[in-house]
């Protein structure tokens, strides 16, 4: 393993890439999957996903100035109050006008953040008028998509497996000497983050996504769309998200799903509504003649793999 | 009288058995068994921490080069379980075994046979559980919280699920044991409201304790059937539901949080007035938000679930109830703060490590109520950001309290003064490399990286170099405390007094340094200005 080069050679990405992110990070570009040195949450690319960007901003804040104003009166005590500089104890230990008060200003905090994130949640769990249903299935470890219906039509027969591609695949592999910085497409590395082929989806649509699970629980998470929700056997659960720029979008199986739980990624490609409109045509055409196998059907639980067995 | 001058037993009423075997094996004395409690909990921690090293090893830079992704997963999974089951729980049922009949004036837990049981069923089922990493099976890698359908799927189920069940009835054992020394064995005069609020808060987590280890025995028993039996609790293809699962065991799992930190609490409002020399503000409001935050848990477990797909109702409750517990933990912490402010402080080990405790731990507080907020979570949920939370309220909460308690009553246990020099290097070296362990981890979940993953996208390199870092010398700064251990216990020329600590007040501290075999054998007169929270009426 020609460790000494990647080190350098990811050091020197980490540096280039910090400026950008710092930047990236307050002054609210758009980047929407991660990046090297990244501090803070995505802003994401739906409507819904400032949501919880800004709500884990202004916790953040209200935690911060509560933290400083707390810490700073313990140290304040600490410098203070020391044996050392002739600080001899006083015998008070009760004082029921502060204690009053620091337990209703809390309160009072606690009711403005709940009330932001109520709204938030509230907007969220909202699928009515949604404009296309995509299915999602989890599986041992890949993802299937079938396209349920796109501005009220059923669409026929669009559906297919998405795995880890194939050059992450062999990169990942125990000992096989390959350098994941070189996973790239064009600039952006991709190591575990690509798939063979990704979910294609039109901007500006609301999507309802019907998601479940073949054989154990995951978890479907493009950070960019502002949530994740577990893919469950036997429960369908929903959700939607409406894309506002056209780009890719990585993300992962969120929930622990066995050995290869972190080489499941998710890739959604937002595309305009032509472009996806023509897309679409062309999948549906391709699935009109007979599938040599149905891909659909495997879904048999996998033979448990002893430990330090090939992954 | 006559009976025991004739019987070889007698010697038994003045010190400890000269055999190993009596006197480890087969005793009833809580302290000898508090030692038994605290060596096997620091053993687990080692072990624990050995599996952690592992993990961030794989995690220090991206591409697997150590171990295949199953075997991570192992790890991950025995990490959690040694170190809930197998360091923390047991640390504070050995500090209350050790320190609970001290603080109320009782000469031994109320029922010590059963004490002997509750801590003898402990090697047997962590050897048990420890086994099946070496069985061909390997060992149980679906996570700690062991979801169902995949923890159906592993071979060493039955072995983690009996194991589990041995551990639960040592912990409900201990728990009856405290209750009822605790509620029987008190000197007169040590009325329930001048009880240490250590004691309190032992109080409290073993009724937290009787209440929700049946729940998860119940819980892993109906995975057990699943598998094994043909039963249908959790299999959808059978009418069962795998969510079920998640909300009987986060009712337990809530709970059990609160199980390893409010003894925590306890130690910590032990310490900070004694270095303080001030009583601890407000000891009323201390006892009322431990009972508070106690209650509250049982309406919070939901609150990992926010990711299921919970009606939206749910969803909101469970948030509310979340953010409710933020009201009774900020008022322990103002509390602590208050304490401090107007005393006349010092700044030995226990002291360092209490503050440590304070300001680390409501960091953890913090990131937990921006994770109550549902819609953030959506984000959060299953990232790093969640592992640096918990890590911050386990291991600079839990932990950093535990060896705080160990220093701090360590002089009255071996009748040694430790080194105060190297305690002072230990804190440094745990309390710096501890931030560059967890705080990275904030910044990789936020940014996008997924909990119990072996390998990741070069994205996520630099922050996990720190972390493995942070890591690798956190865990080589424990070792610095097993050498103050050892020195401390063999070595150490300079003698303990009786009171220990200059503001150290309660019962504890009236009885001879070390505590001899037997204490408290006719009560001890309890007066009020002797005790930690002074005159709790003004």
């Amino acid at each position: 393993m020609t460790s000494g080069s990647i080190r350098h050679h990811g050091i020197r990405r980490a540096f280039t890439t910090l400026t950008i992110g710092a930047l990236a990070l307050f002054g609210g570009a758009a980047q929407a999957n991660p990046h090297s040195w990244q501090l803070n949450l995505t802003r994401g690319a739906s409507t819904w996903s400032p949501v919880p960007y800004h709500l884990n901003n202004i916790s953040l804040a209200v935690c911060t100035v509560i933290g400083l104003l707390v810490f700073g009166a313990m140290f304040v005590a600490m410098f203070r109050f020391r044996k050392s500089r002739g600080a001899v104890a006083e015998k008070w230990s009760h004082n029921t006008m502060v204690e009053v008060v620091w337990t209703t200003i809390p309160v009072l905090i606690l009711i403005t953040l709940a009330w932001l994130a109520t709204t938030g949640v509230t907007s969220w769990a909202d699928t009515t008028g949604s404009q296309m249903t995509v299915k999602v299935t989890g599986y041992q470890w890949k993802w299937r998509y079938d396209y349920v219906d796109y501005m009220g039509k059923p669409v026929a027969k669009v559906g297919f497996m998405s795995k880890l591609d194939q050059q992450s695949d062999d990169t990942r592999q125990l000992d096989s000497g390959m350098d994941p910085y070189a996973v790239k497409v064009g600039d952006e590395n991709t190591y575990l983050l690509n798939v063979d082929k990704p979910l294609v989806v039109p901007v500006d649509t609301k999507i309802r996504f019907v998601i479940t699970s073949g054989d154990v629980i995951h978890s479907w998470w493009v950070p960019a769309t502002g949530w994740k929700i577990d893919a469950i056997p036997g429960i369908v659960n929903s959700a939607w998200a409406n894309f506002t720029t056209p780009g890719t979008y990585r993300g992962q199986c969120a929930e622990l799903c066995g050995q290869d739980h972190g080489f499941m990624p998710i890739v959604v490609v937002v595309k305009s509504k032509a472009d996806f409109a023509t897309w679409l045509a062309a999948q549906e055409a391709a699935s009109g003649a007979p599938a040599a196998a149905p891909q659909t059907a495997q879904v048999a639980a996998p033979a448990p793999v002893p430990a330090g067995g090939q992954g | 009288m006559s009976y025991a001058a004739t019987h070889d037993q007698h010697d038994d009423h003045h010190g400890a058995p000269k055999s190993f075997f009596q006197r480890w094996c087969m005793s009833t004395n809580h302290k000898d068994i508090g030692t038994l409690y605290l060596v096997f909990a620091l053993t687990m921690f080692f072990i624990g921490g050995s599996f952690a090293m592992g993990i961030r090893a794989e995690l220090f830079k991206p591409g697997l080069q150590l171990m295949q992704p199953y075997f991570f997963n192992e790890l991950t999974t025995m990490h959690a379980l040694v170190m809930i089951f197998g360091a923390i729980m047991p640390a504070f049922v050995g500090l209350g075994n050790w320190m609970i009949p001290l603080m109320v004036g009782a000469p031994d837990m109320a029922l010590p046979r059963m004490n002997n049981l509750s801590f003898w069923i402990l090697p047997f089922a962590f050897i048990l559980m420890l086994s099946t990493l070496f069985l061909p099976g390997g060992g149980p890698a679906g996570g700690w919280t062991m979801y169902p359908p995949l923890s159906l799927q592993s071979n060493s189920l039955a072995y983690v699920v009996f194991a589990i069940h041995l551990m639960g009835i040592s912990s409900i054992m201990g728990a009856i044991n405290i209750i009822a020394t605790i509620l029987n064995m008190r000197a007169p005069g040590m009325d329930l409201m001048k009880m240490p609020v250590f004691v309190w808060s032992w109080l409290i987590t073993a009724f937290l304790l009787i209440a929700v280890m049946p729940a998860l025995a119940g819980a892993v028993t109906m995975l057990l059937t699943d598998k094994y039996f043909g039963t249908n609790f959790f299999n959808p293809g059978g009418g069962g539901d795998p969510v079920l699962y998640q909300h009987i065991f986060w009712f337990f799992g809530h709970p059990e949080v609160y199980i390893m930190i409010l003894p925590a609490f306890g130690i910590i409002s032990e310490i900070v007035p004694t270095f303080a020399r001030k009583p601890i503000f407000g000891y009323k409001a201390m006892v009322f938000a431990i009972a508070c935050i106690a209650f509250l848990s049982f309406i919070v477990w939901a609150h990992h679930m926010f990711a299921v797909g919970l009606p939206l109702g749910a969803e909101i409750f469970f948030m509310y109830a979340t953010m409710l517990i933020s009201v009774p933990t900020g008022v322990k912490v103002f509390n602590w703060v208050a304490t401090m402010w107007g005393g006349s402080m010092t700044f030995e080990t226990p002291m360092l490590f209490s503050i440590a405790f304070i300001i680390l731990f409501t960091i953890g507080g913090f990131s937990g109520l921006m994770m109550a907020l549902v819609p953030a979570d959506f984000q959060y949920h299953d990232t790093y950001f969640i592992v640096a939370h918990f890590h911050y309220v386990l291991v600079t909460g839990a932990l950093f309290a535990i060896i705080a308690a160990a220093y701090y009553w360590m002089p009255k246990w071996t009748g040694n003064m430790y080194s105060e020099f190297w305690g002072k290097v230990h804190f440094w070296n745990s309390v710096i490399w501890v931030n560059v362990l967890f705080f990275p981890q904030h910044f990789l979940g936020l940014a996008g990286m997924p909990r119990r993953i072996p390998d990741y996208n070069v994205a996520f390199a630099n922050f996990n170099m720190i972390s493995s870092i942070g890591g690798f010398l956190f865990g080589a700064s424990q070792l610095i405390f097993i050498g103050v251990l050892i020195h401390c216990v063999f070595f150490s020329k300079k003698k303990a007094t009786d009171r220990v600590w200059e503001g150290a007040k309660g019962l504890e501290w009236t009885v001879p340094s070390p505590a001899p075999y037997h204490t408290f054998e006719l009560p001890p007169v309890v007066r009020d200005e002797e005790l930690a929270h002074g005159h709790v009426n003004d």
